[in-house]
Formats: C-alpha cells, structure tokens, sequence
C-alpha cells in the first residue's frame, strides 16, 4: 500500500537514537527506521512506537505545529518534532532525540512541564476600561489594527516551552525557577502590558518577583521559537524599559498624570492574581496531580552529560 | 478492591477545548465547585487547530447581516435537518458570545472603524467570520484558557476519562479514569458532569484531528444510555494537504476561498462553475467575471461557486479527481496566489503560509497548493436538548462537536465555534442548575469501578495478542475505504464484518512496559470509543438510503423527501448483551439504530426560510 503510515516500505535506513528512561535515569537507544518522503521527526517516531516501541512515550496533539506538545531537543537543538523536517537533518548521521533539559522527565521524551502553569497562575489577569458611550452603543470596543497588532505577536505563542527549555536562568539554575517566570510569561506580560485595553500594572511584579532582571538577553528564545516571536526584541526589552520607567523616570510619572492613564496600583493588579504570594512560583508541587520528582534527583537524571547545549 | 484517588466536585467538564472551558467558566461563576478533566496538557486540545473564524451576525462589515439570516444559511447548509431550536439560539446568541471574549482579551481583527473585522465563508451570506489571521482557534482556546485560571477553576491534565459513572438511580455521578503520566487510577464524584470531548475523526486514515478526536465522550454518552443522532453525517472538509503523504489531510483552512483563492484541476478549469446545485443556483455567481466582482462589492455580483457549502465543494473535488483532472499527488489546486499579494497572503493566511514552506517546501505566495477532501468533523452527536444541552441521560450534558442536532446534515465552516460558545456557555447553565438541585452525588457503585479498572489493566496480562497500533491502522484503513466520503450499501455490510472482527481483535491485545505514560495503553484505550463510534456511523449510513449533506451514496445519489424527515438515532439495546465489549464496555454488536421524525419548524421560523431566499 503506497501510504502505509506504520512503514515497511523504502530502501533507506535511518537511525533514531531516542532517550528512554524515567526520573531516576536512562539511556539513549538506537531504532533503525526505513526513511520515508516528506517526513518530520514526529513521523519517524510514530513509526518507531507502531512496529518497534510501543510503550515510547512522547507527547503530540496535532502534528501540524499549532498545540505545541511535542517539544524536545533533536541533535540537541530545542525544535517540535512535528516541525522538523528529516531531509533537513544530516544525512547518514544518526537522529538524537531527547525530551527538554529544563523540565523534570517523566518518561522518554515526555516531561513534567507543570512548572509553567504554575507560572501562569501569577500573572495578574486582563482587566478592560471600561467601555466608552459609543461602545456601549454599538456593543463592542473600537481599536484599531495597528494597535492590536502588538499584542497579537504574543498571542501568537503556542505554548511550546522551547523558549522556557532554552533560556539559561532556569535550564542551568534549577533554583532560579522560584522567582522567574521566564520568555513565555515576559511575553505574556508584554501582551497585556501592550493591550490596548487592558489597565493592570504587572511592572513591579515583574522586577520584583518574576525576575526579569535576570534577563541577560542573549536572545536564545527568539531563536528557538517556532512562531518567530521576537520575544527579546518585543517583549522582555520594552518590559525592562518600561519597568525602569516606573521606577525611576520622573517626567514618564508626570506624562501618566496627564495623560490619565489609569493603570491600577501594582498592588491591586497582583490582588487579582487568582494565585498569589511572595514567591513567583511555588516549585514542584503536586496540585496538579502529576508526581513530581525531587529537584536534585530530576537534574540527576537529566540527560545533561555530553548532551550538546544549544544556548 | 483496586486502588483509586476520588475527588468531589459539584460539575466536572470531561474536556477542555472551546466547549469544555466555556461550560466550566459558566458553571464556576454561579458559585458550583467546578473541574475541568482533559487527556493533554490544558491549551492543546483540537479547538486550537481551527483556523477560518467564528461565525456571528454582529453586522460589523455588512450592517443588512442578523441573526434571522445566519438561521437561515445555517438550516440550509445543514440540508434542513438541523435542531431547529439549537440553530436558533445559536445565531440569536452568537454575537453576544464574541464581544464577551473581547471583554476576556481576545484581540480579533479590526474593521476600518475599529469593529471586529468577518470575513467571508462558504455558505455564509454575508461576511460573518470573526477572527484573528487564520488562527482563530488559538486565540479563542487562549482567551478562555486564561479567563479559566483566572477565575481559579481547578483544571486536571492528561487524564484519560474511561466511563461515566451512575449512581443506583442511574443518574451520571461522576467519572473515572486514569492519569496518563502516572498510570493511576482517578474517580472524580459530580452532581452533573458536563461532556465536551470533541470528535471522532482519528478512525479515519486522513484527516484533520489531532490523535485525542477518537469519540470517546460519544462513546461514553452512548454507554450511560444517552441517544446519538445523524452520526452518518460526518464532514470532509474540502481542502487538506494531499502532500507530502506525512502530512496528508493536515488542514488547509475556508479562509483561503473566503480571501479569494480558486480550485482549478489539472486542465487549468475553475470547475466548480460546473457543480452549483439547484438549492444554491440562485445566489451563486455563473461567470468567473461575476464571481470575481463579488469580493470587492458584494452588490456586484453573486458569490463565486468555491464558496458553496463544504459538503458540495468536497464532493465536487472527489469527482474531478475521479474523472482523471485531478493533481500530481492526486488533490486540485487551490491558488491564492495569482489572486493576491505576497504580502497580503502572509498577513491574511500567515499559519498556511507557514504550514506550506515548511512542511511541503510549498511557497503559496508564488505556487498553488494542492488540496483534497479529509475527515474533519462530525455533525451527529449526543442527543441534547436545545436549552440546556440536558442528554437523555440524566445528570448528563453535552456540547460541542460531541453533541448533535445544530448542524443537521453538513456543517457551516465557522459555526463550530460558535457552537463551543453558545452551547458550551448553555451547558454550563444546565450542569450548574442540575447540581444546584441534587442534594449530593449518589454513591457509586464500586463494582462498576473495579470492573472498569481489571477492564482497563487486563492487556498488560496476556502474554501474547494483538498489537493496538496495527488495530488502530486497520480500523482507519476500514473507515476510509468503506465509509469514506462516498459510500455505497454493500461496502457498508462489508465495514459493519470488519468492526466485528476488529473488536474480536481489540479484546486480544497484548501490552508490555508499564502504566505510566505509555502510549501503546492510552491507545488500546481508545479503541473501545473508536469502533463504537465507527459502528454508529456505520449503522447510520446504512439506513440513511439518500444521499444528504456529509452523506453521499453511490447507490441512492439524491435526497430523497422523507428521508429529510427522519434522523437515526443510535442507542446500546440490552438484548446485544451476548458478545464482548473492548475493555469491559458494551459490545459494539448492541448498538441499534432507529429512526425518529424531524421536529417541524414553528410558522414563524419556516417564513424566515422562505423571505430570505
């Protein structure tokens, strides 16, 4: 059968080398695979799980890069496997795939990546103005495009985590994860910073316990991000700028006045943060049921050594 | 007694795409303990992958637009089969709906006076999509994903939802299943449980969903005793990528013929000219200099034939193919780009340009795609009732694409958002005053609970058996040739022996590894979903001798009068007992179907037919 998707056909050998393990270790085995047209790592490794490995776990939804789910480092380089063409890796090379360095794993390619919604928990929620007569009258808010269109760049984001796994604060710095929140969530903040509707302030928050300071922009996010989100450009710059601007610049202070722009206190925003408290993030905890792995033991068994870092 | 955690809620949603998060919004702001379940991480489920828009007459491009036309298109695109109660409600409380997830941070596209922009989408009368680029999905997942937190709704990922429980009245109590990365088993008590586990499409070889669409909350709704109807009435989204085959039926969204993108076969023929039905002859365009006036000046001229409803497009597709003019790679080709700008391409359709360069090394801004039909969704569902989404299960609500009735026989592209939004807000009502009511969950029964768990757990005894990918790969192999997009009466018999055999097969298979996080598990148990929904798809298709919507017939090619009358609809009959269900479920040999008249449509309804055409 010409689209036999479990793969028997072809005379082309590739050598998947994929991690299989869980949090107290693991090693990387090798599947060869015949290759196949016009296909992606995610492909190959659901041929690898048909006929070779059923039980490798590895997570996807959509295997058309719109969910996000099937984050990993192939030949060390954080990429979804639904996105990676195999005619772009090197030919005659085995295909590394191992699950990301910064999550804690729960088996083969598949990480805990509960850290993040953690994270999201604390971000102090959209607020709106409130509407004007006329849009009262003619039932929705009037923006106009050019104004929406920043804040759409971040709402582009699919939540991969590529940006999370590859940004050094947290990848090398387990014990950072306390207080930063890390490029997915600056960009968050950045698009409700940046909504033209929006009237939460979340600087003070951001300086003083997301962390954004530790932001040394080295730009490895945007690199990885399947979206090409400028996250460092657009998001964690402007934020810094903006939160020296709250800080420290007297006339920005005065403009506000002025202009009667109505952000509310920081205080007020993190009031509505539906979780909150000192400390950005409360790591490792298991409300979301998922067991969680003791930080020294997960970055034990991460597969760290002599795996190449794409930072 | 096997080991199990329980939790207590007041309403548990068994899903968190669109419907599943609207319904648990809901229910949380009137004051229910509410929970949300889903089997992927929260923000992944399939809603995401829709691109086009969300269908509303808010009258932002074409003031002239109201609910009373998007009824209408809505009934005619469904072939007149629709619940006319739910497609009232649904254009009536649309708008209303979009403009609440501007107010949640939804940033749609804008009009020139700063309104939220609609496009325009076959079968749609006026421009009507509300939406964001072409990845509309995402905004709305993401929108009401973080209205969810925010509104502190507990939220349980990648658990696997196995059965619903009933308490000794037979009242829906709660669910039980496991959690995918742990392997443990998980009982969650409710007072209602809203259903929103989307679709069906994973049993089919090519199609658009993701591998979560395999039936399970029609399955599990079906199980507890509630009604499916229409399930014949299955979708083929005229254009998915036919190439490279990895990606084959991968989504190629509406949004493409709505900003002006063509079909042409390899003769080079806009060939949809020569497919326009009776029904739609009226407001079709019969020239390509009148249909290419349209889309400046909706005045100008009649609407162009590529913007016909999905089941007439997809059809027509399957014949040129079949008559020798199809593509290389065995599609048509759809081009936008002799239509448009580059740049304009790239602004308006950024996720197809994106999907094209880097997964067929197409450039749609220089070359045309080649498109062909793919499974994308299911009409039929559960039984609801059009104001409460109440199922004739009691204590069991449904809504979303799992639920049946709104979009009769073929479904309009954009109105399935909507239909998240509306019945999934409904949904929530309903689960939230059902609750209110009852006093408490009834106990569960603990024999339904250990039965499921042994159920569940068994493959990892046999030593030997079958594999479940090789079932999964047969089954779609099945359902894409015997109950593909054109069926025929014998291939039906032949496909209703094959499930048979399958089912024999899924009761042998054979697992090793252990519970946690193992997809060759999470797999064999959906195959119990799968096959029941691929039966009643079956059955409906075998009996529905016409050819309607998302049902065509090789053996009956019109639609026949009182066929149009009539729905089928599938329950599980006590007396199929006698053969084994796929882990300790009711066999697929029980599933009967019987047909049922189509409520009448009310006087005043009936004339907003016939004004509007």
């Amino acid at each position: 059968m010409a689209e036999d998707p479990v793969g028997t056909g072809g005379t082309d050998e590739v050598t998947m080398r994929l991690w299989r393990g869980d949090e107290t270790g693991g090693s990387f085995t090798d599947y060869v695979m015949p290759s196949q047209e016009g296909e992606v790592v995610l492909d190959v490794i659901h041929r690898v799980q048909a006929t070779q490995a059923p039980d490798l776990a590895c997570r996807w939804n959509c295997k058309a890069g719109k969910c996000g789910s099937c984050s990993a480092e192939i030949n060390g380089r954080p990429a979804l496997m639904c996105m990676t063409r195999m005619d772009s890796l090197p030919v005659g090379e085995a295909v590394t795939v191992a699950p990301m360095r910064a999550f804690p794993i729960l088996r083969d390619l598949v990480t805990d990546v509960s850290y993040n919604y953690e994270v999201a928990k604390r971000i102090p929620p959209f607020a709106p103005r409130a509407k004007t007569a006329d849009e009262e009258k003619v039932g929705g808010y009037r923006m106009q495009q050019i104004d929406v269109e920043r804040s759409q760049e971040f709402r582009k984001c699919i939540e991969c985590f590529l940006c999370q796994d590859v940004c050094h604060v947290i990848r090398d710095h387990e014990e950072n994860k306390t207080a930063f929140a890390g490029p997915r969530f600056f960009a968050r903040a950045a698009e409700l910073e940046m909504h033209p509707l929006d009237v939460n302030d979340r600087r003070q928050l951001l300086q003083q316990e997301q962390g954004l300071g530790k932001c040394n922009i080295t730009k490895c996010c945007t690199e990885v991000c399947p979206e090409h989100i400028k996250i460092t450009d657009n998001a964690i710059i402007p934020l810094k700028e903006r939160v020296v601007d709250a800080s420290y610049d007297p006339v920005a202070w005065l403009g506000r006045k002025i202009l009667k722009r109505n952000k509310r206190s920081p205080a007020e925003a993190a009031a509505t943060s539906p979780a909150t408290g000192p400390a950005a993030v409360q790591p490792r905890t298991e409300t979301n049921g998922i067991p969680a792995p003791e930080p020294a033991t997960a970055a034990a068994a991460a597969p760290g050594a002599g795996d190449p870092s794409p930072g | 007694m096997p080991e199990y955690e329980t939790y207590d809620f007041d309403v548990i949603v068994v899903g968190a795409g669109g419907a599943g998060l609207r319904a648990a919004i809901e229910a949380r702001s009137r004051g229910l303990r509410t929970a949300l379940v889903c089997k992927s991480l929260l923000g992944k489920a399939h809603t995401v992958m829709a691109e086009g828009g969300v269908a509303a007459a808010l009258g932002n491009v074409h003031p002239e637009d109201n609910w009373k036309v998007h009824f209408r298109d809505t009934m005619r695109g469904g072939k007149m089969l629709n619940n006319w109660r739910m497609a009232q409600l649904h254009a009536q409380e649309a708008p209303d709906r979009v403009r609440e997830l501007e107010e949640w941070g939804a940033l749609f596209d804008r009009t020139g006076d700063g309104l939220i922009l609609q496009r325009d989408f076959g079968g749609h009368r006026f421009a009507r999509l509300a939406h964001i680029g072409d990845r509309t999905g995402l905004e709305l997942i993401r929108t009401l994903q973080q209205k969810a937190v925010a509104d502190g709704i507990e939220v349980f990922m990648e658990v696997k939802v196995l059965r619903l429980l009933q308490d000794a009245d037979g009242v829906v109590s709660g669910v039980i299943g496991y959690w995918r990365p742990s392997g443990e088993f998980v009982v969650f008590k409710a007072k209602a449980v809203v259903m929103a586990a989307g679709g069906v499409g994973k049993s089919w070889m090519y199609t658009s969903n993701s591998w979560e669409s395999t039936g399970d909350g029609h399955a599990m709704s079906l199980w507890a005793g509630a009604d499916l109807i229409d399930m014949e009435f299955v979708q083929f989204h005229p254009t998915g990528m036919v190439w490279p085959l990895s990606v084959r039926g991968l989504l190629v969204t509406e949004g493409v013929r709505g900003d002006g993108g063509i079909l042409r076969n390899s003769d080079g023929d806009r060939f949809m000219f020569d497919y326009i039905p009776s029904m739609f002859a009226a407001e079709t365009a019969d020239s390509e200099d009148e249909a290419d006036k349209w889309y400046d000046d909706h005045s100008a001229g009649r609407r162009p034939p590529e913007l016909l409803p999905r089941d007439e497009v997809a059809r027509s597709i399957n014949s040129e193919v079949k008559a020798g003019r199809g593509s290389p790679h065995g599609g048509v080709f759809l081009d936008i780009a002799s239509r448009r700008t580059a740049e304009d391409i790239r602004r308006r359709l950024p996720s197809m340009y994106h999907q094209f360069k880097e997964l067929a090394g197409v450039d749609i801004t220089a070359k045309p795609m080649e498109v062909g039909p793919t499974c994308h969704y299911i009409m039929g569902g559960v039984r609801v009732d059009a104001d409460s989404t109440a199922t004739t299960a009691a204590g069991l609500f449904a809504a979303g694409e799992v639920a049946g009735g709104l979009h009769g026989a073929n479904r309009l592209g954009g109105n399935s958002l909507s239909d998240l939004l509306v019945f999934g807000r409904r949904a929530g009502v309903g689960a939230a005053e059902f609750a209110s009511d009852r006093s408490g969950p009834g106990s569960l029964d603990e024999g339904q609970i250990g039965a499921t768990i042994d159920a569940a757990v068994a493959p990892f005894s046999r030593e030997k058996g079958e594999n479940p990918y090789d079932i999964q790969h047969d089954l779609q192999d099945t359902m894409q040739r015997l109950v593909g997009i054109i069926r025929t009466g014998s291939e039906l018999d032949e496909a209703v022996g094959q499930l048979d055999a399958l089912e024999d097969r899924a009761n042998r298979v054979a697992l090793s590894g252990g519970r946690r996080y193992n997809p060759g598990w999470n797999l064999a148990t959906d195959l119990a979903a799968m096959l029941t929904v691929s039966r009643c798809t079956t059955l409906g298709a075998i009996n529905r001798k016409e050819s309607r919507g998302g049902h065509t017939r090789d053996d009956f090619p019109k639609a026949v009068g009182e066929m149009g009358g009539l729905h089928f609809v599938e329950r599980i009959s006590a007396q199929g007992a006698g053969a084994e269900g796929v882990g300790g479920t009711p066999s697929i040999r029980s599933v009967t179907v019987d047909p049922e008249p189509v409520p009448a449509l009310p006087d005043d309804l009936n004339e907003l037919l016939e004004e509007a055409n």
